[in-house]
């Protein structure tokens, strides 16, 4: 649909700290590539900015944004989709990525990724902000599936098939997030193979990776919680591994938000994802 | 259910988790709502505490809780730019009857988040001091400067700075008994806040302003200007010097 300049690897990445600045730079180890939160590098200039234009010279960039509120019952915010056109066209990025999820409300900004019912009006909704942001930016984006703790009594759509028609719809990408495929499968009680075998993954760009917490609802059910904050887990290592034999290698990327580990810890984790990677033909 | 039901309900936890969310079973969310509610709370927080530590210390951890949560909910972000989260907090906390006490609190939050913006404002080439010693002296009293994006000047009746670095660093001296407004510039990367007589702060704010030096000077007469402008050239945080034409 749109000229893709430049790609991201079929390789690991790692969700750029800026504490780890020196360690990239020094010995990237099996990282290949970076993304950045699209939010942290809007300021006007200064270090994030000076950073990012020397990182995006050595290492292909994925920006993935958590502040569009794609789901939100209100427009798009039109000077935050200003702003992230603006970082767009500067930096090029291999990949835009946002989430199935909304965050804005008349009232502010709720800073955390809040949950979608389903149905035919929210996908009409997301469909028609998906079509606004790929036509300002002029790019395809990618759609991120959430982790969930709840369900909604309205949704007529389950989340696979949500997700494949809002693809067919705005021709947009995915980005599957198999930590988020574990929480959520816990927490709701379904099998994630299954939601795998229903995901349309010839549409994904990225996958990522991520640790969750561990808790209890108020029956003492597994609560399973989406920290970015520990290792990826080994459940989750062995879906990734199911993923992959169906998708073939694709850029895998480790988040850790939380409690940010010292880049020996992190590269390892990558390095496990390259292994993984490497188990299947290209 | 509507967003605005759903946000209503995360920022008041005592109201009912919304109608219409459930487990897997069907069973209402109880507790899987109050994920969302947790996350937003402590996200919000850690975002205000991450732009505001030397008020959070001076608080201490229970008060500033407290007033996080209470100002998240009055004042939410209204931009997805955490960076920018907390402009009006100072003023906030000056409203409090119960903060009076703590009364140097808003400027200390003031400078806190003029380091924040300094941080993240557009570089800009310094003035080359060789056009500044070109100037004759007659044309120095006619001259503006123009300042760098990433400097910033917060006044006020307390020693902020010391406090400030108190808070920030235990081991850091007491404060003195004087006012200290703050000039903050960033030569480099690194937002850099220096203390400033009374009189230097008036003499900058009017040069800030736009003021020619000669007329900076009669604003604040007893303010060492060959001082102001050698720091301010050895900081970086001048970018131009302009003439005005006699007229």
């Amino acid at each position: 649909m749109f000229d893709q300049p430049n790609t991201l690897p079929a390789a690991p990445g790692v969700g750029y700290k800026p504490q780890h600045y020196s360690d990239i730079l020094a010995d990237a180890g099996p990282v290949r590539w970076l993304e950045i939160h699209a939010e942290n590098y809007m300021g006007d200039g200064g270090r994030p900015i000076a950073q990012l234009r020397f990182l995006a010279d050595r290492f292909p960039i994925s920006v993935h944004g958590v502040g569009l509120s794609i789901g939100g019952e209100t427009p798009l915010d039109p000077s935050h989709l200003a702003r992230l056109k603006y970082l767009c066209d500067w930096l090029n990025p291999a990949s835009f990525s946002e989430h199935l999820a909304w965050s804005t409300h008349d009232s502010g900004f709720l800073n955390d990724l809040l949950p979608l019912p389903y149905t035919n009006a929210t996908l009409a909704r997301v469909c028609s902000h998906i079509d606004q942001v790929q036509e300002t930016l002029g790019r395809r984006m990618l759609l991120e599936n959430p982790s969930s703790y709840l369900a909604f009594a309205e949704s007529t759509y389950d989340e696979p098939a949500f997700l494949a028609e809002v693809s067919k719809r705005t021709g947009c990408g995915l980005l599957l997030d198999v930590n988020n495929i574990f929480v959520s499968a816990t927490n709701l009680n379904y099998d994630p193979r299954a939601y795998v075998d229903a995901f349309p993954l010839d549409q994904v760009g990225e996958i990522h990776l991520g640790g969750h917490d561990e808790d209890e609802d108020d029956h003492g059910a597994p609560l399973l919680i989406d920290s970015h904050g520990r290792e990826v887990a080994d459940p989750v290592w062995t879906l990734l591994d199911y993923v992959l034999e169906k998708s073939g290698p694709r850029p895998t990327l480790i988040e850790w938000d939380t409690d940010v580990p010292d880049w020996a810890t992190l590269a390892l984790e990558a390095a496990r994802a390259e292994a993984a990677l490497d188990k299947v033909p290209a | 259910m509507t967003q605005t039901d759903f946000t209503t309900a995360i920022f008041d936890p005592a109201r009912p988790v919304p109608a219409g969310l459930t487990d897997a079973a069907g069973r209402p969310a109880g507790k899987r709502f109050s994920v969302y509610r947790n996350n937003v709370a402590v996200s919000l927080k850690e975002a205000l505490e991450t732009g505001f530590p030397a008020t959070a210390r001076l608080l201490g951890e229970a008060n500033f809780e407290t007033l996080a949560q209470r100002y998240l909910r009055a004042r939410p972000p209204q931009s997805p730019l955490m960076m920018l989260f907390g402009e009006g907090f100072a003023d906030y906390i000056a409203a409090i009857p119960a903060l009076k006490s703590l009364g140097y609190l808003p400027d200390v939050a003031r400078l806190e988040y003029a380091m924040r913006q300094s941080y993240h404002a557009g570089d800009a080439a310094p003035l080359d001091p060789a056009k500044l010693a070109a100037l004759p002296p007659e044309a120095l009293n006619r001259a503006r400067l123009s300042f760098a994006p990433a400097v910033r000047l917060v006044l006020s009746d307390w020693p902020i700075h010391a406090i400030r670095q108190k808070a920030l660093e235990p081991d850091a001296p007491n404060p003195p008994g004087t006012a200290q407004p703050v000039l903050i510039t960033r030569p480099n990367y690194d937002p850099v806040p220096h203390p400033l007589a009374p009189e230097q702060a008036v003499l900058i704010a009017a040069l800030m302003d736009g003021a020619t030096l000669s007329r900076a000077l009669t604003q604040a007469p007893r303010a060492d200007l060959g001082a102001v402008l050698s720091l301010l050239l050895a900081q970086s945080a001048l970018t131009d010097i302009d003439v005005e034409t006699p007229k």
